[in-house]
């Protein structure tokens, strides 16, 4: 079970709540078969598209397949597609242990449903947390289709095997629809008997890590692929918001639309009352086109008392988490290790430093938008979405409605990046439906609105040091880091206790509780309540663990420097998978073992340490393990940069990476995602970053808000390390070493070592001069 | 009024002159394929083709289209067949796929000027096409495959 499932079910217990969520999905795993099961009309999309579904007569022996009297095989997919093909990856699970025939293999994106249990798509965790349910819903399938496909032969089931969507027993066969339709199989499973299903070895594997296209693809190169900002309804009027001044705390005190009445289509203002507070001060505008109301909006005069983030900037951010950092007291502690204020106490040495990083905007390319309105007694909300069980109650709440009374479309994501992980999007324009009666109304931001509204990745600050003895042996351990908390903001049930009892932001800490052998450590989350207030922190891509390595791993290097060791040797000798950093079954077999094992194959590769490169190039090297500690994924990155001394422009050459994922389920999505998250790492790294003005973010369109593009990409060399472990996350890991390995490269090639991210040509020029000064 | 031609279809919308045509197409004809992505010409998600050229549609007013030839993804081939769209298969290129459509019609154009494209000059044309999945290895590759399978074509015609 997932980590967040884990969560849910403790809460819904807590809470008295019955049956539990995620005890309606152990129900539906092990409920008996159902027939004809009635699907409601909804939006769910299915691929390959047009294709048939299994209708009546279909065996459905659990709620996440159903094979039809043709030998169709759907598969129902809770997580949503925003580019990782995650369809077509976890189909795969249960087409391999049923047996099935890939070609008749279709994916079917639903709607929330409270069978489904907990809908969240984000932490690389799709495929993880799907894999043992999977695999054990293709086992009970395979088991029956086998039973009744033996009587059918008139054999036992012990001389027959299933291949490719067909039951053989000899040179006899029966398909799989032909079982369906002959047999209608009956048979049943309580959850324990599915767990004990015997599940196929990893050298019967005939799906499972071989290549396959994915079968979201063709619809993305003919224009038939359908967003939520492609959903329309008879009917519907177009809505953008007058955003306020402030994220929170702006209150409307007048609006003059004199102007915006002069626009032609123009209809009408809202000030939206939001019992949620998830869009306080807001005013929408409608139109009969988006273009009137893009007109409109800005044609439209709003007065607002501002809250009181108004004059509020990136710099008071860091500066407010400086002083936290520097407070002894305070936030929570993921480890908290005893000895480690005795190991400070004696140290007869002390290595101390901190790193900042800048605000990171999500900018996925499909703007934020929802389309709402009341159907049948009930309210659609159709959007692409990330995390419908976080937000579902949030537009019930919104709109004063039972949570049963919402319903949530399920469409394709134009780039998620964990920005549809908080749904608040959704909630203006469930509010304003509301205000029409139920009408259908489709509300579209534009960039900039996009921009600002954007619950974006908080600046953050770090200090990490380390207590040494005489012998300068590293004695202890305290890696203190301070940024807004989305989850605390978002989600709060869902943070993690920490060693001493106090709730902390595993997504804002995650990645600083590394594997290496330090002695006791002390890693410190801290909630900086500014960026709180100021705007709405988000989740983005690799989440903390797309900033904690920016700190730990630039430390070690420079401490390895400063010790005069390599920092390769220096890391390995640190990876001694000893004591708490041994790793355990499944998730984490082999513990640190594992990383050093990434971090040697990489440095065979990219010829760390041997290869003579020229003058102001060099190559910096990161590792980590992943995303997070409980879900490890090994990674190990290098990077090739040259500094150009004139200009201060770094520019990365080549980046390698070697993960070990535990089995790869796709590779060529494994692939994709991979590449993706490494150009992640490096665009925010060298290209993109915001900061907060005014209590705002400063960029609002592509005219200063700067991500990689095709002229700015480096050679790639990935690779992944061959294993039947269980799958582990690639949605994210990518990201994580990358920027660190740009700060240790630019470090070996002119001696500069600079702390914060992005790295900006001024500060290359800056650290330069400083060095020849010195 | 304003007529022009869609995918070899007349068309005529009745919105009014300074209407983008990105909204013309995504809103008034159904074409939906054409992506919003900044509204202001730079990111290449809204890119059509207008007489044949590459033209980012979300800054385009309508009334400038009069009377002209404009082809969208949902034209470029009838069966989605196009050479730039098989290689976009073949590649496993779209991650999320929000900005495909418009990076296929920039690659189609560019290979009408460069049939054989070099990476500079792929970089030259395809960099004003954002793609935030960052699939750019992946266009590289299938703008080069197409390019190939096109001049077989050729040749072979």
């Amino acid at each position: 079970m997932g980590k967040l499932e884990r969560i849910a079910a403790r809460q819904d217990r807590a809470a008295g709540r019955g049956p539990t969520r995620r005890g309606v999905l152990l129900t539906g795993l092990g409920s008996a078969f159902m027939f004809g099961f009635a699907r409601e009309a909804s939006a769910a999309q299915t691929y390959p598209q047009n294709a048939s579904l299994p209708g009546n007569g279909a065996f459905e022996p659990t709620v996440w397949c159903s094979v039809g009297t043709d030998g169709v095989v759907n598969v129902n997919i809770i997580r949503a597609e925003m580019g990782q093909h995650i369809g077509t990856a976890l189909a795969r699970i249960i087409a391999d242990e049923m047996e099935a025939d890939w070609d008749k293999v279709r994916i079917t994106y639903v709607d929330t449903d409270p069978k489904w249990g907990l809908m969240v798509t984000g932490g690389s965790w799709s495929v993880w947390m799907t894999w043992d349910v999977f695999r054990q819903a293709g086992a009970a399938a395979r088991t029956v289709l086998v039973e009744e496909g033996a009587k059918l032969l008139g054999t036992s089931p012990a001389n027959c095997v299933a291949r490719n969507g067909r039951v053989i027993a000899g040179n006899r066969s029966v398909s799989f629809g032909d079982i369906v339709s002959h047999a209608r199989p009956t048979r049943s499973f309580s959850p324990d008997e599915m767990a004990k299903l015997p599940l196929k070895p990893a050298a019967e594997r005939r799906l499972i890590g071989k290549e396959v296209k994915a079968l979201d693809i063709p619809s993305k190169t003919d224009g038939t692929a359908i967003y939520g900002i492609d959903a329309k309804l008879e009917g519907m009027v177009y809505a953008r918001p007058k955003l306020p001044p402030t994220r929170y705390g702006s209150r409307v005190v007048s609006v003059d639309d004199s102007e915006a009445k002069k626009i032609k289509g123009y209809i009408r203002y809202i000030v939206l009352n939001d019992p949620s507070d998830t869009v306080p001060g807001w005013v929408a505008v409608l139109a009969s086109s988006y273009p009137a109301a893009i007109r409109a909006t800005d044609a439209l005069k709003v007065t607002w008392t501002p809250g009181k983030t108004a004059n509020v900037s990136e710099k008071d951010i860091i500066e407010h988490g400086r002083k936290q950092i520097a407070e002894k007291t305070g936030g929570s502690c993921v480890f908290n290790d005893d000895g480690v204020d005795e190991a400070f106490a004696s140290a007869k040495h002390v290595f101390e430093r901190t790193y900042t990083c800048a605000s990171v905007l999500h900018y996925q390319l499909e703007p934020m938008n929802a389309l709402a309105r009341l159907q049948d007694g009930k309210w659609e909300i159709h959007c692409g979405n990330q995390w419908q069980s976080l937000f579902l109650p949030v537009i019930a709440k919104a709109l004063q409605v039972k949570e049963s009374d919402v319903v949530m479309r399920s469409y394709l994501l134009g780039g998620g990046f964990g920005r549809r992980l908080n749904g608040d999007y959704a909630v203006p324009a469930a509010l304003i439906s509301k205000e029409l009666g139920g009408k259908p109304v489709k509300l579209i931001l534009t960039r900039s609105d996009d921009m600002q509204f954007d619950s974006f990745r908080s600046p953050s600050i770090q200090t990490v040091r380390v207590a040494m003895d005489d012998q300068k042996a590293l004695k202890g351990w305290q890696h203190h880091a301070s940024a807004g908390w989305p989850t605390g903001v978002m989600a709060a049930a869902f943070m993690e206790k920490g060693a001493d009892g106090k709730p902390y932001d595993q997504f804002a800490i995650a990645g600083a509780d590394h594997w290496y052998d330090v002695g006791p450590m002390r890693v410190r989350a801290l909630d900086n309540d500014l960026a709180d207030a100021t705007f709405r922190p988000g989740w983005l891509r690799s989440v903390s663990s797309g900033w904690t390595p920016w700190a730990h791993e630039a430390f070690l290097d420079e401490l390895a420097h400063e010790l005069g060791h390599d920092p390769v040797e220096f890391r390995l000798s640190l990876l001694t998978a000893k004591g708490r950093n041994a790793g355990k079954a499944p998730d984490s077999v082999g513990g640190a073992t594992r990383q050093a094992n990434v971090l040697k194959r990489l440095v065979e590769k990219c010829g760390y340490g041997k290869v003579q490169l020229p003058k102001d190039t060099a190559i910096g090297i990161a590792t980590t393990f992943g995303q997070e500690r409980a879900m490890p994924t090994w990674t190990a990155g290098a990077v090739q940069v040259h500094v150009d001394r004139k200009t201060g422009a770094v520019t990365c050459q080549k980046i390698w990476l070697v993960l070990d994922a535990g089995t790869i389920v796709d590779p060529d999505g494994a692939m994709a995602q991979t590449e993706g998250g490494a150009l992640w790492g490096l665009s925010m790294a060298l290209f993109e970053n915001t900061e907060i003005e005014n209590g705002n973010v400063r960029d609002r369109n592509l005219n200063t808000y700067t991500p990689l593009r095709i002229t700015d990409i480096p050679e790639m060399d990935i690779e992944f390390v061959d294993s039947t472990e269980k799958p582990m996350g690639l949605g994210e890991p990518g990201v994580t070493t990358i920027g660190a390995a740009i700060a240790n490269g630019v470090f070996n090639a002119v001696g500069v070592r600079l702390r914060h991210q992005p790295i900006r040509p001024a500060d290359v020029l800056k650290g330069l001069s400083e060095k020849k000064s010195a | 009024m304003i007529k022009f031609k869609l995918n070899g279809r007349d068309v005529s919308v009745d919105v009014p002159e300074d209407t983008p045509l990105l909204w013309a197409l995504r809103d008034e004809l159904d074409q939906t394929g054409t992506k919003f992505g900044c509204g202001v010409g730079q990111c290449g998600a809204c890119t059509v083709h207008v007489g044949g050229r590459a033209t980012r549609s979300c800054i385009t007013p309508i009334s400038s289209v009069e009377g002209a030839e404009i082809t969208t993804i949902e034209g470029l081939h009838p069966e989605g067949e196009h050479p730039v769209q098989q290689a976009w298969r073949d590649i496993q290129v779209p991650q999320c796929g929000y900005c495909q459509s418009g990076q296929i019609m920039q690659a189609v154009s560019l290979l009408k000027d460069y049939p054989d494209p070099t990476d500079e000059e792929i970089d030259g044309v395809m960099g004003g096409s954002l793609c935030r999945c960052m699939t750019y290895v992946r266009i590289r590759k299938a703008i080069k495959k197409a390019a190939a399978a096109m001049r077989e074509e050729k040749s072979n015609g």
